[in-house]
């Protein structure tokens, strides 16, 4: 099992290809992402990395994760997540990640929180039809109708669908291809719709329900120290 | 800043799109004749589709335009975007003068009352026409 990336979402554009097709994608950005921390069987339980991306203005860097950082010997991260990763898969703390971890034609699942969409009505929520504009409905045209039965149950059931918080939730897109990746601008373009507001950070991990692509760099494609350096 | 990178991304591929291929200017109102490459199966023949230009959307990569013509006596309108590679070339027939930027009033018109003015470019015909007399 392979780390994932942490990218932020740019936006959508669309890619025309040779053959006259186009192709609808999202652009994410993974900007210095960088291994933060290890977790190890023996120590913790479970193999996992802790990866940070972004740049933080070390005045708003609490003094406990400026020591963590400063044990890493990184510069203080915008966003840190770790992923788990198989044993053979563990990166050395320090180590720059770059784009190409994913590959073109690969397969991946993109994880980030939607936005936030307040408290909305069932329409909006749960794609209820709503009451007829006329024949004498009166102020509830966009009401959910009834919750239930009678004396008998007597109660509205568990989990009835109702208007209430929408969006800012966690959701997974599963099965996206990787279109391309640019490492020189550290762009990763991701077939269709991912999850959460153009600015937002996600998580791009491989596909769970597809087997590893071949090509993907196993354990991670790094970049090289010369380059991190200059 | 994100913006930005998209906004480069669009044009470089609106400069690779556009290498090798020249678009001439065109309106609403002038008469196109599109070629489009069409693939039937594993052949490729271009495909021309000549009507009336009667919109145009720009908006850099994801350009487009609406082409209008009359089809064994049925309207049908097609939306080519600019940048397709799909589109072999475009040629201007004829230029129209109009005076709005969508020609959607023809949609309910046929026949004579969907004509379009030729546009005249007075000027230039005076200028051949006067060094001519001189």
């Amino acid at each position: 099992m392979r780390t994932g990336l942490i990218a932020r979402k740019l936006g959508m554009t669309r890619l025309f290809t040779d053959a006259g097709t186009h192709v609808p994608v999202t652009v994410l950005q993974v900007d210095n992402c960088q291994v933060v921390a290890q977790r190890t069987a023996e120590r913790d339980g479970y193999t996992a990395v802790q990866l940070g991306v972004g740049a933080a203005k070390v005045k708003n860097v609490s003094r406990a994760e400026r020591g963590h950082f400063a044990k890493a010997k990184v510069e203080p991260k915008r966003k840190v997540v770790e992923f788990r990763v198989a044993d053979d898969a563990l990166l050395d703390v320090g180590a720059t990640l770059s784009v190409e971890h994913f590959v073109a034609g690969q397969i991946v699942d993109v994880t980030g929180t939607t936005r936030g969409r307040g408290f909305t009505g069932v329409m909006k929520r749960h794609n209820f039809g709503g009451l007829r504009a006329t024949h004498g409905v009166s102020i509830s045209h966009r009401s959910q109708g009834s919750t239930g039965n009678r004396q008998d149950p007597g109660k509205v059931f568990k989990n009835k669908k109702m208007a209430g918080h929408y969006g800012d939730e966690r959701v997974t897109t599963q099965n996206l291809r990787v279109e391309a990746s640019d490492a020189a601008r550290g762009l990763l373009m991701v077939r269709g719709a991912v999850p959460g507001a153009p600015g937002s950070y996600v998580l791009v991990k491989d596909a769970v329900k597809r087997p590893r692509a071949d090509t993907a760099p196993y354990p991670a494609a790094l970049t090289k120290v010369e380059a991190a350096l200059s | 800043m994100a913006r930005n990178v998209l906004s480069e991304i669009e044009q470089e591929q609106v400069a690779k799109l556009t290498a090798g291929k020249a678009m001439p200017t065109f309106g609403p109102g002038d008469t196109l004749r599109v070629n489009v490459r069409v693939v039937e199966g594993t052949r490729e023949r271009i495909q021309a589709f000549e009507g009336v230009c009667i919109g145009r959307r720009n908006r850099g990569l994801n350009s487009s335009f609406t082409v209008r013509k009359i089809s064994y006596g049925e309207g049908v309108e097609q939306v080519f975007p600019l940048y397709s590679p799909r589109i072999e070339s475009v040629a201007v027939v004829r230029r129209g003068d109009v005076r709005r930027a969508k020609l959607y009033y023809l949609r309910g018109r046929s026949g004579k009352r969907a004509r379009i003015a030729e546009k005249r470019d007075d000027r230039a015909a005076e200028a051949k026409t006067e060094t001519a007399g001189s």
